[in-house]
């Protein structure tokens, strides 16, 4: 199953013309998203930076099909979607690919809903940590002390745990991963397109833009995510938890890089004190904490 | 060919299953549910090959039914009040993307406070979606009307979504003697589904992303525009074609009743239609007074031609309303008063707000207001009051 970047698919998916900023994880997300599942799918997206990315109609900047629908709406447009295909007998893999508010906040019913009915979907939360669309506004899955336009002085609350929450709800697989290690992504968007139900994967896309760091160092910003256990890369088959291989290491404490080289690369986090950056430790140490439990329990 | 005591919600799910609707997506709200649960229990036995969607709310109902038909295949959803209030945002986007849909609108009031009896705020509010909306009058052309939506909707001079509304309880949850067409009678009606494009794996067809151009942005809501218009005719055609299948027409956009020597109208849309027949039969034979009644079927696409027609030869019409832009007057009157001054027809014309919230209204209560407002016409040659609230007497 292992996958080598030389084998995956030359067709490119997101094509010049494409009115992404310069160092933007989103676009590259959608490039692993056409190296992972290629001529199969169809995207349903909502409001958000990827409206944008598209490029102007009647062109497009991207390669798949696309039905961009209210930002309310998308797993549900997705599930008439599959309904219908299967109904005709396509076979199409169905992806919703939402931002984190699309996802968290204003799409989190209808995401829900989906999930729990089981219908046949990919949904692909791209997360940015705020409303980049509109123009860096916080979201439920900011990170604490995070600056946004909606929170000057930084975010007094945590990040929500919506892995989690959708491993909760039971579905066959549940993934995070991140815009820096795209063989990972590619191989659990495959494993997830191989799977009939409701199928949820949490990509953690560090923005330029919102987080304020050189767009060169887009890569280098979600590694450390990961590298100092901010960000955790595990997998969910039938509920059953594994660390995936990046973040393996990161499960002992004193292998993490310290917060603080992930935070002061991102202008988002200069205010934050050293108070502040105690208390994202320590709900850094609690995820971590949570999750090995978690990863004990199921296995 | 089978008659059958139904309720206008069950014919609603008859309509839906003969039309061999292949998906549908609802959530409850009374008096919509049983349209719902019956789709199901057909669904369930086996009796309609089609897949239910059982969403978490009508925002997601609306999306879903959106989603399956842009998947290419016909899809049907219904609402009611609150539920078409929460949908509002998808009726937008479903007739903005030309995908045809079907949704029966049990009409009910809306809050505050809790109320589910009729009027027409609901369905009212949905005019300026591009829809297509229509009311009908009795659980018959209920069930006719979801079969014949289907072709109208789908046929590629409209190519907009139509709703089929229903008056809470009058009709949703009313039975009436209702003739179930045979499955191979609509068959031979509907052909198999249309639409202007559908959504595939490998064929990277784009819609709704950000416009290069305003002007060709506008020209699309000018499209919907012409389009309603296109529809006009469609609509006439297909329901003249019904009635060569069925012997059952409805005249298309309107139907007029005792108008041929009428110098009196009485409009209105849905339910009470029936009361204004009798009420104008009472005013006939009682008190000899000329009037009929313009049933006005579809109020998206607007039957101005239609309405200018039966105007022409009228002294006065009155409009009744049941419900209210506050601060204006009554939607249905609104249409009617302008289009007809529009094209130079000058004549005194009155809106009756009555039955809002559901407040009940007799034939009686119908002739009474009439009444009044022929002796006003008489006497003055104008209406004193062209905005009247009529609580009952
Ligand atoms: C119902 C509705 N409310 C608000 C908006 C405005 N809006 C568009 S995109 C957006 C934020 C998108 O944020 P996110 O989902 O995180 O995606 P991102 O832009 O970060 O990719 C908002 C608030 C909208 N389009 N629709
Ligand atoms: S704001 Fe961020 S996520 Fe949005 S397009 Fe720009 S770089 Fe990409």
């Amino acid at each position: 199953m292992a996958i080598n970047i030389k084998n995956l698919p030359r067709k490119k998916f997101v094509l010049p013309g494409n009115a992404a900023c310069p160092g933007c994880p989103e676009s590259m997300g959608l490039r692993y998203v056409g190296m992972a599942l290629g001529e199969k799918a169809i995207l349903v997206i909502p409001a958000g930076c990827t409206s944008v990315i598209q490029g102007l109609a009647p062109g497009s900047g991207l390669g798949f099909p696309i039905v961009n629908v209210p930002f309310a709406s998308s797993d549900a447009v997705a599930a008439g979607l599959a309904a219908a295909k299967e109904v005709v007998g396509e076979d199409a893999v169905i992806v919703v690919w939402a931002g984190d508010g699309g996802t968290a906040d204003i799409g989190f019913a209808t995401l829900s809903g989906a999930a729990e009915r089981g219908d046949n979907v990919i949904h692909i939360c791209a997360d940015n940590e705020a409303y980049m669309n509109t123009g860096i506004q916080r979201s439920s899955l900011t990170p604490f002390g995070a600056w946004t336009t909606t929170t000057w002085t930084g975010k007094r609350e945590r990040k929500k745990d919506v892995p989690l929450i959708m491993l909760m709800h039971r579905i066959p697989y549940v993934a995070t991963a991140s815009i820096a290690y795209p063989t990972d992504f590619i191989e659990k968007l495959r494993k997830a397109a191989s799977i009939k139900g409701f199928k949820y994967i949490h990509l953690h896309a560090p923005c330029p833009v919102g987080w304020r760091f050189d767009p060169a160092k887009t890569v280098t910003v979600a590694k450390l995510a990961v590298q100092t256990g901010m960000w955790i890369l595990f997998e969910a088959e039938n509920g059953r938890i594994r660390l995936s291989p990046p973040s393996k290491p990161y499960a002992d404490k004193s292998r993490r890089k310290s917060l603080e080289e992930y935070l002061k690369l991102q202008g988002r986090f200069k205010g934050i004190t050293e108070e502040g950056i105690r208390a994202l430790e320590k709900m850094v140490d609690e995820n971590w904490e949570t999750l090995l439990k978690l990863i004990e329990a199921t296995s | 060919m089978a008659v059958r005591p139904l309720t206008g919600n069950y014919a609603v799910a008859w309509g839906a299953r003969l039309s061999r609707v292949k998906v549908v997506a609802a959530y409850p709200i009374t008096p919509q549910t049983t349209i719902v649960e019956k789709l199901a229990q057909f669904i369930e036995s086996g009796e309609m090959d089609a897949k239910m969607i059982r969403v978490e709310s009508e925002h997601s109902a609306l999306a879903a039914t959106f989603g399956a038909a842009a998947g290419g295949v016909r899809a049907f959803t219904a609402t009611s009040s609150h539920g078409l209030m929460y949908m509002h945002e998808m009726l937008w986007w479903t007739a903005g993307a030309r995908i045809p849909v079907v949704m029966a609108v049990a009409t009910r009031t809306m809050g505050p406070p809790w109320n589910i009896w009729t009027d027409h705020s609901d369905i009212m509010g949905q005019r300026d979606t591009g829809w297509l909306v229509m009311m009908a009058e009795h659980n018959q052309e209920v069930l006719d009307m979801t079969i014949q939506m289907f072709k109208i909707t789908e046929d590629p001079r409209v190519f907009l979504p139509g709703i089929v509304g229903l008056d809470a309880f009058i009709l949703s949850h009313t039975t009436e003697p209702v003739d179930i067409p045979e499955q191979e009678l609509v068959d031979s009606f509907l052909p198999p589904r249309r639409q202007p494009y559908v959504f595939k794996a490998g064929d990277p067809l784009i819609m709704g992303n950000i416009p290069s151009s305003l002007e060709e942005n506008m020209k699309m809501r000018w499209d919907i525009h012409r389009s309603m218009e296109e529809a006009k005719k469609v609509i006439q055609k297909v329901d003249a074609e019904w009635e060569r299948l069925t012997g059952r027409g409805y005249g298309g956009l309107t139907e007029c009743y005792r108008c041929s020597d009428a110098q009196y109208l009485v409009a209105g849309i849905g339910a009470w239609v029936g009361d204004m027949r009798e009420a104008v039969d009472y005013l006939r034979e009682e008190f000899g007074v000329k009037i009929g009644v313009l049933k006005v079927r579809f109020v998206r696409p607007f039957p101005r031609e239609d309405i200018l027609k039966w105007a022409s030869s009228v002294k006065a019409i009155a409009v009744f309303d049941r419900s209210v832009s506050p601060g204006s007057a009554g939607p249905l009157f609104l249409d009617i008063a302008a289009h007809l001054m529009a094209s130079g027809t000058m004549l005194p014309i009155k809106d009756l707000l009555a039955g809002l919230t559901g407040v009940d209204v007799t034939y009686e209560d119908i002739a009474n207001a009439l009444l009044r407002f022929v002796s006003e016409v008489e006497e003055m040659g104008t209406v004193k009051q062209p905005i009247e609230w009529y609580f009952g007497r």
